[in-house]
């Protein structure tokens, strides 16, 4: 088992990227001249990285008058909250229909894939790992694949187009990952002698799971909770196919805002750090365990 | 029997629902949409169609809108892998040893993954204006504020497949590089100190630290990543579609013809170049996860 294979999934993964690295306390292979050019080069990434977001920010306060190719660079001339304002009258819906539809559909795919993973880490079954495979291979699909027959299977179970369509659409497709995350999270923390021991005193698969997994699945919880939430939020291709701009989520929404022929750039970019703002929060506050879905995403090493 | 049953079975129950729903929502609407790809369903009429074989299929791989559409894919996979993988891997051999503020890199480095692609879309969009000279905006326009006026290009808008589709994998590059940096730098600090002691013990010059003791060691990784990345690349959709709007040929893919396709109803073929795609996508991931379960297996 590689070192990523058994981090993968918990906030250790995490933990991991930040330990103290060995060399420092070596000492060796840094000298003062190799670790400023490190510096200097680290610095000019993160003005590369960090451009965009100065442009938005820049952009999102400027006024209709202060678009001028010269000016694109410099900062607004005149301070104004008009972009604002625009844009959140444009998403305030799709907004609303975007956190009712993440939430839930992050729950629901996360319960799923906690009791999946226990079963597939710790109380397997022969063939375990086809039916392992078997939920893996719908993490990877190009969702096209499916997304004709899946706008017709919802016609028919007549399931309202718009956020209950992509709440079951995001449950159903985001099943493999959560599982994943949860069956690595599971092999890792939880000793299979526990298991065999609560087996030998006669516990149940669903004891097991309520007395000795689920207390200590909050990490994996977290994870799957806010890989979730992102990708749903962030997801646009469901969106298109299976919802319009009356009952659609904010990736649609500010596709609208920004599309078409005259384009407001003032109000685009204020717009897209108003539908960026909920996962960059999540990331913000969350940091650590975002990676870990990140990690979990990567497999096996 | 019964006790082996009794002890495994409620496990199985518990995945039967999963199996059930992925069984449909999976397996039973991608046959659905081959099914679908055989067929002469050119128009959104409904009813019963007539099976053609493989006849949509043929056209589409002679067809030259198809078939610029999978070039342009091919090199954007090149391009995107390449730079992620460069990006990354740089990323993570600046910060492995430790930096002073090294949290604050990994965190801007990593930032924009949590970002969507429309939102990511906008800016680019808007940085990657093809106006050059007097009139220059975005980039072209913060090079000649610096003085590097020749690096003005008309980014996707003109030259040849490569800086048209290299245009477009530079923003693909800017959002997924801190994941790759993430993944290496785990891979980094897995390596047990001990054989970067020895190394040096043995008089080892940095380089053949890297290159014969550490790189070896995140092979796995770089597989990983090289699959993860590959696959991502196949499937890129919302980056385009932001940028270019979806009805440039200069930058349309597969996944972008599909949803053309089906805007005019031709359900067939649209199907057809779903099924191409997953097909593709499959080549790639099948043989991992075959060998990830083998791997599971002997443990």
């Amino acid at each position: 088992m590689t070192a990523v294979e058994a981090q993968a999934a918990t906030g250790k993964a995490a933990a991991a990227i930040s330990r103290k690295p060995p060399s420092s306390r070596l000492g060796e292979g840094t000298t003062r001249r190799s670790r400023t050019i490190r510096y200097v080069l680290l610095l000019l990434f993160l003005l590369f990285v960090l451009t965009p977001v100065y442009v938005v920010l820049i952009t999102s306060f400027k006024t209709s008058g202060d678009t001028t190719a010269a000016s694109q660079w410099n900062l607004p001339k005149e301070w104004t909250l008009e972009p604002w304002r625009k844009a959140w009258d444009v998403l305030q819906p799709y907004m609303i229909r975007s956190l009712s539809l993440a939430i839930p559909a992050a729950i629901i795919s996360s319960v799923i894939g906690s009791a999946n993973g226990f079963v597939l880490a710790r109380w397997r079954f022969p063939g375990a790992n086809i039916v392992f495979a078997f939920i893996l291979f719908g993490m990877f699909i190009p969702y096209q694949a499916v997304m004709l027959p899946l706008r017709t299977t919802f016609t028919e179970l007549d399931i309202t187009r718009g956020v209950p369509t992509l709440i079951v659409a995001h449950c159903i497709y985001g099943i493999p990952i959560c599982t994943l995350i949860f069956r690595n999270y599971y092999a890792t923390i939880v000793p299979n002698e526990i298991i065999e021991s609560a087996r030998v005193d006669g516990a149940g698969l669903i004891q097991t799971y309520a007395r000795i997994i689920l207390p200590i699945s909050i990490s994996g919880f977290v994870v799957t909770l806010i890989w979730q939430f992102t990708s749903v939020w962030n997801d646009f291709l469901f969106a298109l196919f299976l919802t319009q701009q009356n009952n659609g989520p904010v990736t649609l929404g500010l596709a609208a805002l920004s599309g078409g022929q005259k384009v407001d750039y003032a109000a685009s970019m204020a717009g897209a750090l108003i539908t960026s703002f909920p996962t960059l929060l999540v990331y913000i506050l969350l940091g650590r365990w975002f990676i870990g879905g990140l990690m979990a995403g990567a497999l096996k090493g | 029997m019964h006790g082996r049953i009794r002890t495994w079975g409620p496990g199985a129950l518990v995945l039967l629902p999963t199996v059930l729903l992925l069984g449909y929502f999976v397996y039973g609407l991608i046959a659905w949409s081959f099914n679908t790809s055989l067929t002469n369903r050119h128009t959104a009429r409904k009813g019963p169609a007539d099976y053609v074989g493989f006849e949509n299929y043929g056209h589409l791989f002679t067809e030259d809108r198809f078939l610029n559409s999978l070039k342009n894919l091919g090199v954007l996979t090149v391009a995107f892998i390449v730079g992620t993988l460069i990006f990354g891997l740089i990323w993570a051999l600046l910060l492995e040893k430790g930096v002073p503020g090294e949290s604050i890199f990994r965190s801007v480095f990593l930032f924009p993954m949590a970002i969507s692609m429309i939102a990511s879309g906008v800016v680019w969009g808007w940085l990657l204006n093809p106006s050059q000279g007097d009139d220059a905006r975005g980039l072209n326009r913060l090079f000649a504020i610096l003085h590097l006026n020749f690096l003005e290009n008309p980014w996707w808008t003109g030259g040849s497949r490569w800086t048209t589709m290299m245009s477009i994998a530079l923003p693909a590059v800017w959002q997924m590089s801190g994941y790759i940096m993430a993944l290496f730098l785990a891979g980094f600090r897995g390596i047990p100190p001990e054989l970067r002691e020895a190394a040096r013990v043995d008089g080892a010059s940095e380089f053949k630290l890297y290159r014969h003791v550490l790189f070896p060691q995140l092979s796995p990784i770089a597989l990983s990543a090289l699959i993860i990345l590959g696959h991502i690349s196949l499937k890129l959709f919302d980056l385009i579609y932001a940028i270019t709007g979806p009805n440039q040929f200069r930058t349309e893919v597969p996944a972008i013809l599909m949803w053309n396709t089906l805007l005019r109803s031709d359900q067939a073929k649209a199907a057809a170049i779903a099924i191409v795609m997953l097909a593709v996508v499959a080549v790639l991931v099948i043989p991992y996860l075959a060998l990830t379960v083998r791997h599971e297996e002997e443990r």
